[in-house]
């Protein structure tokens, strides 16, 4: 396939989309040297050409509606189109965020369910719904932490502790919040390592961010013990929501001991991710820290649904967006969380932990060499291309390169850190056993191949619209922004 | 699939789990509904709270937006892609980002821009930490805030920056305007200034943007990325131009949604872009020699910097961008030119009729572009409560609730989408229950 021109390169000066175009307005009275004299660089085509340039640009994307995305951590499953549909009618995507409340009452009702049905699923007293993704849930959740400890007079604890394994937004979150994080080891087993804790905790501890299962992609076992350790030593605990859809219906951060937390509505309640974003990280709290919630929240006075802001919540940590973050997100999540229902809502566990499972015991039986042998796959889990890395020559980035060749996009690679050549594999439980087999039958090929002539692996892909990429000279010789020369 | 596995059930699978821990329990959460029962719920919610007018703004504008842009960004293949980790099997979506970056930064003549941050606020926040880091020769962690910046950005910043030392000192807005000689922070970090500002006050930006350069202090532009297409932009302002320039896309096709999703978008200038938070894709070359794109300077993002990264954001607002960057395609540089010019003339044509009533009249004197506030004889919380009950308008933003200065004012604006017809209407209707209270 060719590469696409640019839409600058296609440009014709002076060509317009004629029907897109208002007549001018008069812009007299307006003081000369406010005003633009230079010519900005946007393309000149005709609607036809913008169609088909990013129609094309879209055929070049793999996708959870085209492909195989196991993306571990990612929770690529079916992003229900209904949801989307639902928050796509006229009266949401009208409406002026700053509507007064009495006439936005449809709407109200509409985030009221929806923290009601997280406060159930996450086991927790409070809900606000507003940060934009699961990074900023986890800064509205150590800003609290914070407040909290400083409320009580504590200003020393300024750690907060992570596993070494830990997703990198969590010690980038800390420093944010103003904290040092620490990092404690993780047991070969895959828990955290319980002495390490011990050694680290102290009265400098704010808390420990986990994710459970964690991004080891196992169950935290002594969950309940780390939750005593860090709550005697006067620390709290959050709760990296990433990983929710591994124990959705089964039990609940709220009863292992968690104080904060966020989920990652683009994940566990299938909110399209769109190449990027948008998501949404709601925050679930219990009440030691619900004073200081973000704001805004949705409350109910006699019948009406209003907005909690600082009047309602004087101590709050305060605003993470101008309006109401990511309210579409939340209206298609809600929408998900509707068609699943109580008995839809245990199933995605279920079915997500058995197609994990399943992947992880054919890998297994295939000869490749599971990270945890020992432990039960969660909804994802992660295998360790070492031993091909050494004998074959081939790496995990090879593997994957060559996996979209096989028309699947790649698992997460490289991380956790901790484990060398390692795949994160989630498969969700939206997929089929045939895909899951397709998967199996893929990684045996690219082994074969590798035995044969590493060289087909380690140049791949060879069937996409580019091969491998330099990445090494894209940050060497930065090329960010078009230009005619 | 259980034999293969070597487990009897589901359950087992389940088994890591202490039995200390209790089961969940969702007996409060309702029973399934089919897609057609969900959406019969919905629709009637959303029916519930439409509208029919909007003269209101403050952030977020009612425009019209080409039917082929959503048909386009909600095709599959961009709407349900990850993050580009990938690259070689998400050209389609680092190519679009190239092409926004280009288009971005082209229209606040700097240097580079990123893939998006969450939205106006919050990049507004990202943008000062950017500033601080950037700034090496600042003595103070002090960044000015000049006059009427968007104050919901300006709360929303401080959630942001407020935990790292730094504080923001907010300058009294003189007239609607921000006045330099009024601060008294003389060693700032950075200055942010809007322009238009809050109220639609065009700045003096050459000269704030010269005042801040003499003082080694960044200037962080926040702005409406469809009134560059007219206004001076910000890498042309003073001797030098703004360093950063950063708000809110949502002006670029997306729908006002209840404020979000939208996009921050950030720019800057190049000397400036390994402080940059957020995504950044770069052309290379591949392993043929031929053009591709990937993700890059990625040595400042958090899943490889951690604790010292530039920013915690991960996830960003790509489908929104994807949705700007066709929107700035099919508008080009006229469609968005007009596009202004026709809101500006709409408003004007707004002001001019209200203040033809006598019940009006402009709050500032100063030049004004898109949107501007009105002074109004009478109490604006019951105009603008009885305009929805009775009318179904927004008839703009009661500024009282943010300056008590302005308890009688109203920030209005008419976009492109309003006609001579629905103006004439509001006016009237303005001037009627104004009469009656
Ligand atoms: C374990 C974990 N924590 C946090 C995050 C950050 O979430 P988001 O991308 O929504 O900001 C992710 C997402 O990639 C994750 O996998």
């Amino acid at each position: 396939m060719p590469t696409i021109p640019t839409i600058f390169d296609t440009s014709e000066p002076g060509r317009i989309a004629g029907v897109q175009t208002p007549k001018a307005g008069d812009l007299t009275g307006l003081p000369a040297e406010a005003l633009r004299v230079s010519k900005p660089v946007l393309p000149e085509v005709s609607e036809l050409q913008t169609v088909r340039h990013f129609t094309k640009l879209s055929q070049q994307n793999f996708s959870i509606d085209g492909n195989f995305y196991p993306l571990g951590s990612c929770t690529m499953k079916y992003n229900p189109r209904g949801a989307h549909r639902a928050a796509s009618q006229p009266g949401f995507l009208s409406r002026h965020p700053l509507t007064p409340a009495f006439a936005s009452q449809g709407l109200l009702k509409c985030f009221w369910d929806l923290q009601e049905t997280l406060k159930t699923v996450t086991g927790m007293e409070e809900v606000s719904l507003v940060p934009m993704a699961g990074a900023q849930g986890e800064l509205a959740g150590g800003l609290m932490i914070r407040a909290y400890h400083e409320d009580c007079g504590d200003f020393d604890r300024d750690e907060i502790l992570v596993p070494t394994a830990a997703h990198g937004t969590n010690p980038a979150t800390a420093t944010m919040c103003g904290f040092k994080t620490r990092e404690i080891k993780v047991a070969a087993d895959g828990d955290v390592d319980i002495e390490d804790l011990k050694r680290l905790v102290g009265p400098k501890t704010a808390g420990i961010m986990l994710t459970n299962p964690s991004t080891c992609a196992v169950f935290e076992r002594r969950i309940l013990d780390i939750a005593d350790i860090v709550h005697d030593a006067g620390g709290l605990l959050y709760y990296d929501g990433a990983n929710l859809n591994a124990i959705l219906g089964k039990v609940c951060p709220g009863d292992m001991g968690f104080d904060v937390l966020h989920l990652n509505l683009h994940k566990t309640f299938a909110t399209p991710h769109g190449g990027g974003g948008p998501g949404a990280g709601p925050v679930a709290v219990n009440s030691l820290l619900q004073p200081y919630l973000p704001i805004p929240m949705v409350g109910k006075l006699n019948d009406e649904y209003i907005w909690l802001d600082e009047n309602y919540f004087p101590l709050t940590i305060g605003k993470l967006s101008a309006f109401m973050g990511n309210a579409g997100i939340l209206i298609r999540a809600l929408a998900y969380a509707l068609m699943l229902g109580r008995e839809g809502m245990v199933r995605v566990a279920e079915f997500a932990t058995l197609n994990a499972n399943y992947l992880a015991a054919e890998l297994s039986k295939a000869g490749f060499q599971l990270a945890y042998p020992t432990r039960r796959a969660t909804h994802e889990f992660l295998i360790t291309l070492n031993r091909e890395a050494r004998d074959l020559d081939v790496r995990a980035l090879d593997f994957a390169k060559r996996l979209l060749d096989f028309d699947m996009h790649a698992p997460t690679t490289y991380f956790p850190l901790l484990v060398p050549e390692c795949f994160l594999i989630e498969p969700t439980e939206t997929e089929t056993k045939a895909v899951l087999d397709e998967f199996v039958c893929a990684m045996s090929k690219i082994r074969e191949e590798a035995q044969e002539d590493s060289d087909i692996v380690k140049q791949a892909p060879h069937n996409q619209v580019v091969r491998r990429l330099d990445e090494v000279r894209a940050a060497r010789v930065l090329d960010l922004t078009w230009s005619a020369d | 699939m259980l034999q293969s596995i070597g487990v009897a059930n589901i359950d087992e699978l389940f088994d890591e789990i202490p039995d200390s821990v209790p089961v969940a329990n969702f007996r409060s959460i309702e029973h399934s509904l089919t897609e057609m029962e969900m959406m019969q719920r919905l629709s009637e919610r959303a029916r519930e709270d439409e509208l029919s007018l909007c003269f209101l703004g403050a952030g977020s504008y009612d425009h019209h937006i080409p039917a082929a842009v959503w048909d386009l960004a909600t095709r599959g293949e961009f709407l349900t892609a990850y993050t580009p980790y990938q690259a070689e099997a998400s050209q389609g979506t680092l190519q679009l980002l190239y092409e926004f970056q280009t288009m971005m930064a082209s229209l606040a003549s700097l240097d580079v821009a990123n893939a998006s941050l969450y939205d106006g606020g919050s990049g507004l926040g990202e943008a000062i930490l950017m500033a601080v880091r950037s700034n090496r020769s600042a003595h103070s962690r002090k960044i000015v805030i000049g006059g009427a910046v968007n104050p919901f950005y300006v709360k929303t910043a401080n959630t942001l920056v407020r935990n790292q030392g730094i504080e923001l000192v907010q300058v009294p807005h003189d007239n609607g305007l921000f006045d330099p000689l009024q601060c008294d922070v003389d060693d700032p970090s950075a200055v942010v200034v809007q322009q238009p500002n809050f109220y639609g006050l065009l700045e003096n930006v050459d000269a704030i943007s010269n005042w801040a350069a003499e003082r080694k202090a960044l200037l962080i532009a926040v702005v409406n990325p469809l009134t560059l297409a007219v206004l001076k932009p910000p890498g042309e302002w003073g001797a030098s131009g703004a360093d950063i320039s950063c708000g809110d896309g949502q002006p670029l096709g997306v729908p006002m949604a209840s404020g979000g999703p939208s996009f921050g978008f950030l720019c800057s200038k190049m000397k400036h872009v390994r402080q940059m938070p957020g995504r950044i894709v770069g052309r290379t070359l591949d392993a043929n020699g031929d053009v591709g794109y990937t993700l890059t300077l990625q040595a400042r993002e958090q899943h490889i910097r951690r604790a010292k990264a530039t920013s915690n954001i991960c996830t960003n607002q790509g489908l929104l961008v994807t949705a700007a960057t066709i929107y700035m395609s099919i508008m080009g540089v006229a469609g968005l030119r007009h596009t202004a010019s026709r809101c500006h003339e709409n408003t004007n044509y707004l002001v001019a009729q209200l203040e033809a009533t006598g019940r009006a009249q402009r709050a500032f004197s100063s030049p004004y572009f898109h949107e501007c506030v009105i002074r109004c004889a009478g109490n604006v919380d019951a105009l603008t409560k009885t305009m929805i009950s009775d009318h179904g308008i927004l008839a703009g933003y009661p500024l009282g609730d943010i300056d008590p200065t302005l308890e009688d004012c109203l920030l209005l604006c008419a976009t492109e989408r309003r006609t001579r017809e629905e103006i004439d209407l509001f006016v009237e209707l303005f001037s009627r229950i104004l009469k009656e209270s």
